[in-house]
């Protein structure tokens, strides 16, 4: 059994493959104590050895696992995973907790190019979790309730702190909440495709990363790339694809 | 000398004293951890520690004692200033360009926050009192490249008295040809009442053959570093040409042939400081100026070796010589004025020779990628860097942009970044 490890900001995914087939996924918030939760994470198996990849890859590194542990870039696992679930896709879009990324992958799921979002949060995970905080809805509705929106109205910060700041200003003014939601999932969407143009922008896309179950940022994507059905591919557990493509790797 | 003599020279120089010290505590930790942990360095490397290590003590020491001599110090920041002419003066000449982020705070209240590090960093040392260089000088010239620099001259010298700006033109025209060598003969009008010193043909045919002897040194180790396995690490040269703008510049031409000397006897052994394979990275962009290691550790620690640096702390400023054949001062000025007239810095406009530059040399050193380095908020280089992403991506050569400042913050995802690029090798 090999075992793909992702640490993210937000939440750690395991996937554990057994020749070739997905054998289990699951996933842990991170927490202020990462290590604690990695040792859950891996409580009742013993894989032979472990990829682990994200922005906490070194932490799985100095965790002191019992089976050898190898690192790798969250850029290329990404990649490798949406390859393998998507074969189609020669652009492949993450978007987590902390950062987003635009892959650009050849026929054979290469990376070609990649962009990623600087040290700010802006147009990542984090913005819509913090602006979903702000209507009080669960950060997982947050698209179901931007979609009930019908005139975005234009939000210019591309700064969390002052679209909060924006939003906040909108709603004094008596715009409809939906609306706003709305004009944030817009922000993060433009900037988004901004992002897969820097790579070349082709389709198919394969949008991936915990952002790809909000239903609100597939179809504003859709919009904006003009995609349809087959042009825009989300795997049905999107948040696992750099663990999986971390354990194809390992 | 002794540290308290040290301390002696930088208090008549005004320095803080506390915060110099911690400064220095830094640097020391700092080159520590990046340079003196590297496995396989070269014997050379000795005279590179030892200038680091006295740059603010013996280097200082000995303008103190060129200047009781009468020699006046001329402090620059940029390569376009002509320092054939300086020697020809009796001057000495010395970069002030800084790399660090001290002083930042400071440097804040009278510059715009969207102003690069480097021109934040000058002002920063200048008005925390830090660099005992600046201190030092009897003339600092500054010259009319970005606009970020322009203006911050103009609040720089609200701060010191001896401020000297060099108009450096923006185009290649005959025109600007012509208005660049009326600049040249004007700072040597300056320097010469400056120094009392009249430049004769013969003094500034010394100066052109000692400026040419070092960038021929340079050129030379460039040539060298090159061969596989890489014999010096991209961080050793970086410090090489570092070291450039501030050492004596015939002790630093002796100093680097014979380290070059020692990398020939390495290259012959088929000695390398990494194994064969290892990715080969070359940078291109901004300067990066003493003690500004952070992209190119990042680099190397994860697993590539740099084996160029295109940049005015690199070939730019070793790759033309002046013509060494005029023979009055009339035709060495003009040689002068030709050679700093091919410099291509991303100020000038149009500049179709730096993507050809950059293109041929990624060639020439068989790279495995590009990584485009820009300070945030530089708009030349970081204009120039969308476009040399296209033209080196045609060419199907990798390259990678990073923006960054002096901080160590984003040195995590630096590194993710890198080595996705090294992955995609
Ligand atoms: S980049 Fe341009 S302005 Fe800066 S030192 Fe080089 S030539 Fe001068
Ligand atoms: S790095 Fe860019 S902005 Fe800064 S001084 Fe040099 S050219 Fe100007």
């Amino acid at each position: 059994m090999i075992a793909g490890i992702d640490i993210g900001s937000r939440s750690m995914e395991l996937v554990l493959l057994d020749d070739g087939n997905i054998v289990s996924q699951r996933t842990l918030p991170t927490t202020f104590d990462p290590v604690a939760q990695l040792r859950k994470l891996l409580a009742d198996v013993a894989p032979e050895r472990c990829m682990a990849t994200g922005y906490g890859r070194e932490l799985v590194r100095e965790a002191g696992l019992p089976c050898p542990v190898d690192t790798v870039t969250e850029i290329k696992a990404h990649a490798t995973g949406a390859h393998a679930l998507h074969p189609e896709a020669v652009t492949v879009l993450d978007i987590g907790g902390q950062d987003t990324k635009a892959i650009s992958l050849s026929k054979a799921g290469k990376v070609l190019k990649f962009e990623m979002n600087d040290r700010c949060a802006a147009g990542t995970g984090k913005f819509l979790e913090y602006t979903a905080a702000v209507f009080q809805i669960p950060v997982e509705e947050f698209g179901e309730y931007a979609l009930m929106g019908e005139n975005a109205p234009v939000i210019n910060s591309m700064c969390t702190v002052f679209a909060e700041t924006e939003a906040t200003s909108l709603m004094a003014r008596g715009t409809r909440p939906e609306d706003i939601a709305l004009g944030l999932h817009m922000s993060i969407a433009r900037r988004t495709v901004n992002m897969l143009r820097r790579v070349g922008g082709k389709l198919p896309v394969a949008f991936v990363g915990g952002v790809a179950r909000n239903p609100c940022m597939t179809s504003l994507l859709r919009q904006l790339l003009k995609a349809d059905g087959p042009d825009l591919l989300t795997p049905e557990a999107p948040e696992m694809t750099g663990a999986l493509g971390a354990a194809m790797l390992a | 000398m002794s540290e308290s003599a040290y301390r002696e020279m930088w208090e008549k120089l005004d320095l803080d004293l506390a915060a110099h010290d911690g400064l220095l505590e830094v640097l020391g930790k700092f080159y520590g951890d990046i340079y003196l942990s590297q496995k396989g360095r070269l014997n050379g490397a000795e005279y590179l520690d030892f200038v680091l290590s006295e740059v603010h003590g013996l280097r200082i020491k000995e303008l103190q004692d060129a200047k009781a001599q009468g020699k006046k110090v001329i402090g620059t920041f940029c390569v376009f200033v002509p320092e054939e002419l300086s020697l020809a003066a009796d001057a000495v000449q010395v970069g002030l360009c800084s790399g660090a982020d001290a002083g930042k705070e400071l440097a804040e209240e009278i510059v715009p926050r969207n102003t690069c590090a480097l021109i934040k960093s000058f002002i920063g040392f200048k008005l925390a009192k830090l660099c005992p260089f600046t201190e030092s000088c009897d003339m600092i010239v500054g010259e009319t490249t970005c606009d970020g620099k322009k203006k911050a001259y103009e609040t720089f010298g609200e701060h010191v008295d001896n401020m000297y700006v060099m108009e450096v033109p923006q185009r290649k025209e005959a025109s600007d040809r012509e208005l660049w060598k009326s600049e040249v003969l004007r700072f040597k009008d300056s320097l010469e009442e400056l120094t009392g010193v009249e430049i004769t043909a013969e003094r500034l045919k010394e100066g052109i053959r000692i400026v040419n002897e070092k960038r021929r040194a340079l050129q030379r180790l460039n040539a060298l570093r090159a061969a596989v396995p890489t014999p010096i690490s991209g961080r050793d040269v970086l410090l090489v040409n570092q070291i450039s703008f501030y050492d004596d510049p015939v002790r630093f031409t002796e100093n680097i042939n014979k380290l070059c000397d020692e990398i020939e006897e390495r290259i012959a052994a088929s000695e390398g400081v990494v194994p064969e394979g290892t990715p080969r990275v070359m940078l291109s962009g901004c300067p990066m100026a003493v003690p500004n290691w952070k992209l190119p550790w990042l680099i190397e620690s994860s697993g590539a070796v740099i084996v160029g640096e295109e940049s005015c702390i690199g070939t730019r400023n070793s790759r033309d010589l002046v013509d060494e054949s005029g023979e009055t001062l009339e035709e060495m000025l003009d040689n002068i004025a030709d050679r700093y007239m091919k410099i291509d810095c991303a100020c000038f406009t149009p500049n179709d020779e730096r993507p050809q530059n950059v293109e041929s040399m990624a060639r020439e050193l068989d790279v495995d990628g590009v990584i485009q380095y820009a300070l945030m908020f530089c708009q030349p280089y970081t204009h120039e860097s969308i476009k040399l992403d296209r033209r080196l991506s045609e060419a199907e050569i990798p390259v990678l942009g990073i923006e960054t400042d002096y901080s160590m913050e984003d040195a995590e995802q630096l590194k993710t970044r890198v080595e996705a690029f090294l992955e995609m090798m």
